[in-house]
């Protein structure tokens, strides 16, 4: 029958829904069938094993908690453990009056009047069964003195639990980061499933970034209870019948700190809002990390007070605050090692050509003046003194013929301006500037419009210009390694605890930095080397007698803007907080380097090279003397040195 | 269509003042009082499901009288005039969809509300109606068996709104309302060879499903359903405790307001998805067979009272109702007995839960207004 003279039939419409409507009847029975014989094998077959399951007695599934991952130092040297402590956690359906109960311990002092609407709305989203903690780590006086009341309060009962602790206390903090009881923002982000009976969560640093590696996945036990929901012993065959999964526990980190490297830097840091770190070339790994002042992340997995929280948060000297990462300054004359790269790479200048320096830089039609930090100036210089001396002048002028936008394209390959892509959150990506940046940042047209003035400061690494200290040891590695770039790393292999399996992570390759003629390397590291080694070095009193050579570069970074034709003050005169902050950058051994660190003080009494190069040279001391070596030289030099192993509560 | 004639003229004289009313109403006595039944049923359940709430019982039985007075007001409506509504009450669903998929309030981590200023509502419940009347609407004057022209339209009728709702994610309700289409064009006399391919395309539509639609709970759900002691104390835990529930009621249950899942809330959800369950642990494998005949009763009724309608229309549309009532009540005893995953698909009458009660009551009601027994001059 061709398709285009069908028509309707109703008569046989009505007999094919008819004969549908049957078949679906059938199908129904058929399935609601299969559902009532579902009902029988659960109801009459399987009726003993379930009521057993749930007359009498009930099987209640509780939660382990698996053990957190421990995290090493590079050399096995643990720097997060878990230790055993006691908490309170409360059963909302053993508790008649839960306000009643939490007054009740708020009165003995237990937990604060403050936290009870927190802990209640935690309790909500609780099943009635779980035990939910809402105080950790007693003391042992909270434990006394909630064990003499404890019959006042049923449900809340004391459970031993591991929880984090950190045996080196302030050391490493703002790299592992700390836990902290979890919040309602870490449970959007987990899996809740996997933290049944977990209380603490990473929230910073390693801690919080590697919190997957290191959590591991709850286990479970089944429980006999009566019908008040007590645990009750194990009846005989019942016992049998009780599943247990155990937890699987998290792995553990080895990171690339060397913690006998990071409490030197730590102990020359000391009393200073200052950052350190150090940067293994060959492959990013980061051996020293430090931010002081530093605080104590024990406080944080056994819950902050309120004042507690408020102490550390608005202490000035912000203790929480990871200046390594977060901390963004102005480079200095850290940045004229890689600004003469970028003059040799766009053609400028050779390394022979020299300028003479009379003490200031004029450009034409400019009557202002750029000034060198030499008043009388260094006379004639080539690239490799300029770099040596740190002469102001030179660099004004290169950076004035570039441009700001080619020494943008350029320090950009060397990461400035931009995230390094350390494993850990929060850092800042500082500011590389360029004519498009400015045009962006600013709402006001005049504002909008770049300046040669504007570059002419970015050649010493002043202005607009930003950079974190991570930044730096990261450029500075990567001109120890001639333009070879890793990301920086604080793990370097994870082990899983039950196999005790090592699986080591590769390090991860950056673009590198570009060079036409890779004689340019032998002028910028040959200028840093100039800088610790040559008699005109600005750097060379702090590099004395080290039993390697050393390639370094200081700076000094203006908080406060002095005109430029006023004499310049004294630092002494300054408030402290508007001094200058001091920065030197190096690499050691100078023709092999496996060492690469930068070191901001702020608001220091005295330059990058009087101040923070000395701290650079303990580092790179401890990194690569042996212990007798060190002993050795520490011995001869005068003043005293800070002892290696300081005695507790030993502060400048 | 004479037999119809003579058969409603003899019952005529019998009639009795009540069933004189409900004639006069488009009202199925027995489906009424079917419905009736299990409405009751639902109210005693929940008491004891909810915790003995008053407040909870008192608001079911209000949505279940507006629900009524929805059924009796619809079965007014001449069936001519539900005809021509389906195609834009179609249209009106479908925008109000994407509207919500662009606006719509997140509650309980899904995109299902759109709110209105005076009420909030999911359109997805009007799809459930909308669906299978425009199908049918779209089929009734096309020759049936239904070429496969008129079949590519209808399938992608049915598609496009089951997958917006599916990404909202209401994976339960995109099941109801695909099923709600799909009976349409099964009751049609969709030949055997396309329900074969149908049955064939399935399988990769449902691999694609899994690998580019389901979210990650929903896949959750379906992985758990096979196993469900993998993950006990997650997605697991509900259909273990449902079974235990089910299990230790035996044949003749613990008693009113005496089961220990249910009481001691070892049982989640039990006052919705789950209340089958409830039945199960305090009325036994009775409670059970009563509640399910009850069920079918109704599914059987209405399916009946399709088969006597008039016209292609009429009938495609009622007897698609009666049958996503079907599957309804499968779905939800399946998942509650651990037979199938666990979708969000209600008991309907039984559980608490507002919206879809009122849709199910406005369903019967057009299902009457189609059936009903009218004078021939009505046509």
């Amino acid at each position: 029958m061709p398709r285009s003279v069908r028509i309707k039939d109703h008569l046989g419409e009505q007999q094919l829904f008819e004969q549908r409507a049957v078949v679906a009847a059938v199908i129904m029975v058929i399935a609601m069938g299969l559902v009532i014989s579902r009902l029988v094998w659960l109801q009459v077959v399987k009726y003993e094993y379930f009521a057993d399951l749930s007359q009498g007695n009930r099987i209640r599934i509780e939660p382990i908690p698996p053990n957190r991952g421990l995290i090493l130092d590079r050399n096995g040297l643990p720097l997060a453990t878990n230790a055993p402590s006691y908490q309170l956690e409360l059963t909302k359906e053993q508790v008649e009056d839960i306000d009643a109960t939490l007054n009740g311990i708020a009165e003995i002092g237990l937990i604060e009047k403050d936290a009870i609407p927190t802990i209640k709305r935690d309790l909500r989203g609780r099943r009635s069964f779980d035990a939910v903690p809402i105080k950790l780590q007693l003391s042992e006086l909270e434990l006394a003195r909630f064990a003499a009341r404890r019959h006042q309060f049923p449900g809340v009962e004391i459970r031993p639990r591991l929880t984090r602790y950190y045996p080196l206390a302030e050391s490493s903090v703002h790299a592992i980061g700390y836990v902290g009881a979890i919040s309602e923002d870490d449970k959007k982000r987990l899996n809740l499933d996997d933290y049944a009976g977990t209380t603490l969560t990473g929230k910073n640093g390693v801690e919080y970034a590697y919190e997957s590696q290191l959590h591991g996945k709850a286990g479970y036990q089944q429980l006999l209870v009566n019908a008040q929901g007590r645990s009750v012993e194990r009846i005989g065959d019942e016992a049998a019948k009780l599943e247990r999964r155990e937890p699987v526990a998290g792995n553990d980190l080895f990171l690339t700190i060397d913690q006998r490297v990071q409490q030197a830097a730590e102990e020359a840091l000391r009393g200073q809002r200052a950052s350190a770190v150090a940067i293994d070339p060959a492959n990013g790994d980061i051996i020293a990390f430090v931010s002081t002042p530093a605080f104590d992340p024990n406080l944080f997995a056994r819950g902050l007070s309120r004042p507690e929280y408020l102490a550390l948060t608005e202490d000035p000297n912000r203790p929480m605050y990871d200046r390594v990462i977060r901390g963004v300054y102005p480079p200095g004359s850290t940045v004229k090692p890689m600004m003469a790269l970028a003059a040799l790479e766009n053609g400028i200048v050779t390394p022979a050509n020299s300028v003479f320096c009379r003490g200031a830089y004029r450009m034409p039609g400019v009557s202002r003046p750029w000034r060198d930090w030499k008043p009388g100036g260094h006379g004639h210089v080539d690239m490799r003194k300029a770099i040596a001396t740190s002469c102001d002048v030179y660099f004004y002028d290169i950076a004035n013929q570039m441009g700001v936008d080619r020494i943008h394209d350029y320090l950009s390959q060397f990461g400035m301006g931009q995230l390094t892509g350390i494993d850990i959150p929060g850092e800042k990506n500082g500011l590389l500037p360029s004519t498009e940046w400015k045009k962006k940042a600013f709402r006001r047209k005049e504002a909008q419009m770049w300046f040669p003035g504007d570059t002419i400061s970015i050649g010493i690494g002043q202005g607009y210009m930003t950079a974190t200290p991570l930044q730096l040891a990261h450029a500075t590695a990567t001109i120890a390694n001639r333009g070879q770039r890793f990301k920086p790393r604080l793990v370097r292999a994870v082990r899983n605890v039950t196999t005790g399996e090592i699986t080591e992570l590769k390090p991860s390759a950056l673009p590198s930095a570009h060079v036409n003629d890779p004689g340019a390397w032998d002028v910028a590291i040959g200028g840093m080397y100039d800088v610790a080694n040559a008699s005109y070095g600005t750097a060379r009193g702090a590099t004395a007698n080290a039993l390697y050579k050393i390639a370094g570069k200081s700076g000094t970074a203006q908080v406060f803007t002095v005109a430029a034709n006023e004499k310049m003050k004294k630092a002494g005169e300054l408030a402290e907080h508007l001094r200058d902050h001091a920065l030197f950058v190096a690499f050691a051994p100078a023709e092999a380097p496996r060492i690469a660190v930068a070191v901001v003080v702020e608001n220091a009494p005295g330059g990058g090279s009087a101040f923070a190069a000395p701290i650079a040279r303990r580092i790179l001391d401890v990194y690569l003397l042996t212990p007798e070596q060190l002993a050795e030289q520490d011995a001869k030099r005068k003043p005293a040195p800070p002892a290696p192993v300081p005695r507790p509560g030993e502060t400048e | 269509m004479s037999v119809d004639a003579l058969d409603s003229s003899r019952t005529q004289r019998t009639l009795t003042g009540t069933a004189r009313l409900l004639l006069a109403l488009h009202i199925d006595g027995p489906l009424f009082i079917a419905l009736c039944m299990v409405g009751a049923v639902g109210a005693i359940v929940l008491f004891s499901a909810s915790g003995s709430s008053l407040g909870m019982l008192e608001a079911q039985l209000m949505r279940f009288g507006l629900g009524l007075i929805a059924m009796i007001m619809l079965a007014q409506v001449p069936p001519r005039i539900i005809r021509n509504a389906a195609p834009v009450a179609y249209v009106i669903g479908l925008v109000l969809l994407l509207l919500v998929m662009f606006t719509g309030d997140i509650a309980m981590g899904a995109q299902r509300w759109l709110d209105l200023g005076f009420v909030r509502f999911q359109p997805s419940e009007i799809m459930k109606l909308a669906v299978p009347l425009a199908c049918a609407w779209y089929l009734h004057e096309r020759p049936l068996p239904p070429s496969l022209t008129s079949l590519l339209v209808v399938g992608l009728g049915i598609v496009i709104p089951t997958v917006i709702i599916a990404e909202q994610p209401d994976l339960g309700t995109a099941l109801l309302v695909a099923a709600g289409g799909g009976m349409v064009v099964l009751l049609a006399g969709l030949q055997v060879r396309y329900i074969l391919s149908v049955v064939a395309l399935l399988v990769p539509v449902a691999v694609g499903a899994w690998m580019f639609l389901l979210h990650d709970y929903q896949k959750q759900r379906v992985l758990t359903f096979l196993d469900p002691q993998s993950d006990p104390l997650g997605s697991g835990y509900h259909i273990i405790q449902s079974q235990i529930a089910i299990g230790s009621g035996g044949v003749f249950g613990k008693g009113y307001l005496n089961g220990s899942q249910v009481q001691l809330e070892f049982l989640p959800e039990r006052s919705t998805d789950f209340i089958f369950a409830v039945v199960g642990e305090e009325w036994g494998l009775m409670g059970l067979v009563t509640v399910i005949l009850l069920l079918m009763f109704v599914i059987g009724r209405a399916l009946y009272l399709s088969a006597t309608a008039h016209d292609t229309f009429s009938r495609l549309a009622s007897g698609s109702l009666a049958l996503t009532f079907c599957v309804y009540v499968f779905v939800n005893t399946g998942m509650v007995t651990g037979l199938l995953p666990v979708v969000g698909v209600p008991l309907p009458f039984i559980s608490y839960g507002g919206t879809a009660m009122v849709t199910l009551m406005a369903g019967f009601g057009i299902l009457m207004s189609l059936c009903a027994k009218r004078k021939l001059v009505s046509r």
